[in-house]
């Protein structure tokens, strides 16, 4: 991509300046981002070759841990369901400019409702404990969204943190209910009604992976539709632009900070529900484990577009499987598959730099394109 | 003699399976009552261990193992799973290409993921490491009856009774008695020495979480070592976590702090150790030996070896005969291990009456939870139910005080000796 071979006489003078672009074109754009992962793979597979793996062999196995069979494929799909659909309902939060780092939180919180509608409430029609199951999830998950907006919105509280260590009450509250609940002295509840199966979500036409998949895209094109085509998208947007143009405008700016979150929070309960009630049937702190902190980055990576958001999560489950068959099949650590992961991301997010600067190279050298 | 008693157990839990059938709902679902025979006779204990045969030449080629672990090397308790496996793999003669260890499997449906993704791999046999995995594994074996899955640590297997799901576990408090001699004689030493007097010999113990597996494990240590250093007393500290080296190294400078003079631990991460290391601390270990990080406070570390298992089961998959239910490994079985004693740190002696200990248990003249040896709320244990089926409630359902002894491990593999007794003081609990 780069061309630095030019002679260097002048040392005074620096080699190279930067030049804020004022814009890019699509194509552009996405030919410095799949430059940027070719670039990744490359040193990865270096790295790889010095450890003494065929790089080839590497690439083929990564492939395999989300395409190797049927099953893994539909599997690849519902985790990066269950990725996008928590980075989908941080979107209407960021792009209100409210920094909303409690996915893990809200969708913790959204499973733990469910755990419990679906240990307790079992005297009920089953289609109906659903409703229950779902509606709690939802419900548990927008309050934990509600709570950082309002005091967002009436003392100007800071949100990061807020809704950061609402995560840490969730992790905390659930290992307490899980304690309470659980009568084994095990800390675990296990499959919750593993043999009536009552208040799981239903698997569609016997295929138990297909559900989260249709929900989140579902999920994901209302929010885009929320976004862009209605007046609470252009609301929420004006209200991150400017909070004094939005009142300008007349927009109720409390107002609107407290129905995004309630949004957002809910949606992520909504994803706590999909993982309890629909894949894990079970309980533990580390239900969501960890997706809702990826999730930031996904919505971030994706510049807060759900579509641009599914490619991401893709991208993110499809390192995270590959890695771990790697590290299963050529008996490396599972830390390696880490490292690939980040090098990974490193070279995309820092591919973010040169869509928003082009390389000036200074006087006789030659300009590089990105 | 051992063989007799774990035929007397046999016979008392097909009496108790029938029993449960009768009351438990649960428990009849999956198996036809004309079914329980088969399934109690299944149910057996060390007997079994010995008889899994010898295979034809070349039988092994086919096979192909699987073993999926909580953490990975780092931890102490998941390198003790590989390395067993190793072991094993390397007795059976397989080759590593019939070996596949999936690592760092939480305790989710990853773990069902991950028990498919072994059958797609073509896995015969499949074993999993943690507690937590037990339902996701059993909901895999109900769905692949043509794979063997084996769950070490768990509860369900004897009362499930689906064909293909097993436990296994060891009797490893008979492993922790003895390390428990270990750390008694080196008190001994310094009171001897004059170091501290025989009140200040108070021990300190590092676990995991306060359920049976860690309460058996530190009860078992403590009457080990008070069978040598009657004043004994203990402290026992919670962190919380089976691997966490920050909580497991602070619980232990805690335990120093507050005057303990010898540490074990039951954990897996190298935290007390190094602790007690950099403290100049004696140290019994767990799961291995520590003596390469800790040369000078090593004492001597039990383990459970399972490459005797492994070995079982494997044997039993490619002969084609059943596995049991519920397979226990012992002393005897080569289950229940001792690495070498450290003679920089361990009293001298430590060896020759660790061996005299050992003869003791295997003849059945030493029984580590002798209800004489131990008191509860300042009265002898005459009486005990403990939950040995599980069911949804929890109840506790077996008498386990047989002939003057708590008979751990024998009702089923997995330890449910949860009894709080005199002399050990806990600062926490934690689930």
């Amino acid at each position: 991509m780069e061309n630095t071979s030019v002679n260097g006489k002048k040392a005074h003078e620096p080699l190279f300046h930067l030049v804020k672009r004022d814009s890019i074109k699509f194509w552009q754009s996405w030919l410095i981002r799949i430059g940027a992962v070719v670039a990744a793979l490359i040193i990865v597979a270096i790295i790889a070759s010095l450890m003494g793996y065929d790089p080839l062999s590497f690439y083929k196995t990564m492939w395999e841990g989300s395409f190797g069979s049927k099953r893994k494929i539909w599997k690849f799909l519902q985790s990066g369901a269950v990725l996008l659909g928590l980075a989908v309902a941080l979107a209407p939060a960021f792009r209100m400019r409210f920094w909303n780092t409690g996915a893990e939180g809200q969708a913790l919180i959204g499973g733990l409702a469910a755990a419990a509608v679906m240990q307790f409430a079992t005297g009920v029609p089953s289609a109906v404990q659903i409703i229950f199951v779902i509606g709690a999830g939802v419900l548990a998950g927008a309050i934990w969204g509600f709570l950082p907006a309002v005091c967002k919105a009436n003392w100007g509280t800071n949100e990061t943190l807020f809704t950061l260590m609402m995560n840490y009450i969730a992790m905390q509250l659930t290992s307490f209910f899980i304690y309470s609940w659980d009568k084994s002295g095990h800390g675990n509840l296990g499959i919750i009604n593993r043999k009536t199966k009552l208040g799981w979500l239903p698997s569609l036409g016997g295929n138990e992976y297909i559900l989260a998949i249709i929900v989140v895209l579902l999920v994901t094109i209302g929010i885009h539709i929320y976004l862009v085509y209605l007046k609470h998208g252009y609301e929420l947007a004006v209200v991150g632009e400017s909070e004094n143009t939005a009142r300008y405008v007349g927009i109720n700016v409390k107002k609107v900070i407290i129905r995004t979150m309630i949004l957002s929070g809910a949606l992520c309960g909504l994803v706590g529900v999909l993982v309890v009630s629909g894949i894990d049937h079970t309980i533990t702190k580390d239900s969501i484990g960890g997706q809702g902190f990826t999730a930031i980055m996904v919505s971030w990576m994706a510049k807060f577009n759900p579509f641009y958001m599914i490619f991401c999560a893709l991208l993110i489950i499809f390192l995270e499987r590959g890695g771990s068959e790697v590290s299963t099949v050529l008996g490396l650590n599972d830390s390696f598959s880490e490292i690939v992961s980040g090098i990974i991301i490193l070279f995309i997010i820092g591919s973010e730099f040169f869509i928003n600067y082009r390389i000036m190279f200074n006087k006789h050298r030659r300009e590089v394109e990105g | 003699m051992k063989k007799i008693v774990a035929l007397g157990m046999s016979a008392m839990m097909v009496l108790g399976l029938a029993a449960c059938s009768g009351t438990d709902e649960a428990a009849t679902t999956t198996a036809a009552s004309n079914d329980n025979t088969k399934a109690a006779a299944d149910v057996t204990t060390v007997a079994d261990a010995e008889t899994a045969g010898t295979v034809e030449e070349g039988a092994m080629d086919d096979v192909k193992v699987g073993l999926i672990c909580l953490h990975d090397e780092n931890s102490t308790y998941d390198l003790n799973f590989i390395n067993g496996l190793k072991e094993a793999a390397t007795n059976l003669g397989l080759s590593d290409d019939q070996v596949v260890i999936k690592t760092n499997i939480p305790e989710t449906s990853d773990c069902y993921e991950a028990a498919l993704d072994l059958v797609d791999a073509g896995c015969d046999i499949i074993f999993a490491d943690s507690f937590g995995h037990e339902q996701f594994i059993l909901q895999a074996a109900e769905e692949n009856p043509d794979v063997e899955f084996c769950h070490a640590t768990g509860t369900l297997a004897h009362t499930e009774e689906v064909a293909n799901f097993h436990n296994a576990f060891a009797s490893i408090y008979e492993g922790r008695y003895l390390a428990g001699v270990a750390a008694g004689l080196k008190l001994n030493e310094m009171i001897d020495a004059g170091k501290i007097t025989a009140d200040e010999a108070l021990m300190g113990y590092v676990g995991a979480y306060t359920y049976a597996e860690v309460i058996s494990g530190y009860t078992s240590f403590y009457l080990g070592a008070k069978s040598v250093c009657p004043s004994v007393t203990m402290k026992v500290q919670f962190t919380g976590s089976w691997y966490d080296e920050t909580a497991e190294k602070e619980a232990a400078n805690t335990l120093i702090n507050a005057g303990c003079v010898l540490i074990s631990q039951h954990a897996d991460s190298m935290g007390a150790p190094t602790a007690c290391e950099e403290a100049g601390v004696p140290n019994v270990s767990y799961n291995g030996s520590t003596v390469s990080a800790c040369p000078n406070t090593f004492i001597v570390s039990s383990r459970i070896n399972w490459a005797p298992y492994y070995e079982y089961a494997v044997t039993s998959v490619v002969n084609d005969t059943a596995i049991a239910y519920d397979w226990v490994g012992t002393i005897s079985t080569g289950s229940v291990i001792l690495t070498d004693v450290n003679t920089k740190a361990a009293a001298e002696g430590t060896q020759a009456k660790i061996d005299e200990v050992k003869a003791g248990l295997l003849d059945g003249s030493v029984k580590v939870f002798d209800t004489t040896t131990f008191t509860v709320d300042g009265a002898a244990l005459t009486t005990y139910l403990a939950d040995v089926d599980t069911d949804d409630a929890f109840t506790p359902d077996t008498e386990a005080i047989v002939d003057g002894a708590f008979a751990e491990s024998t009702f089923r593999s997995a330890p449910y000796f949860n009894v709080n007794i005199d002399g050990i003081e806990l600062l926490n609990t934690m689930f």
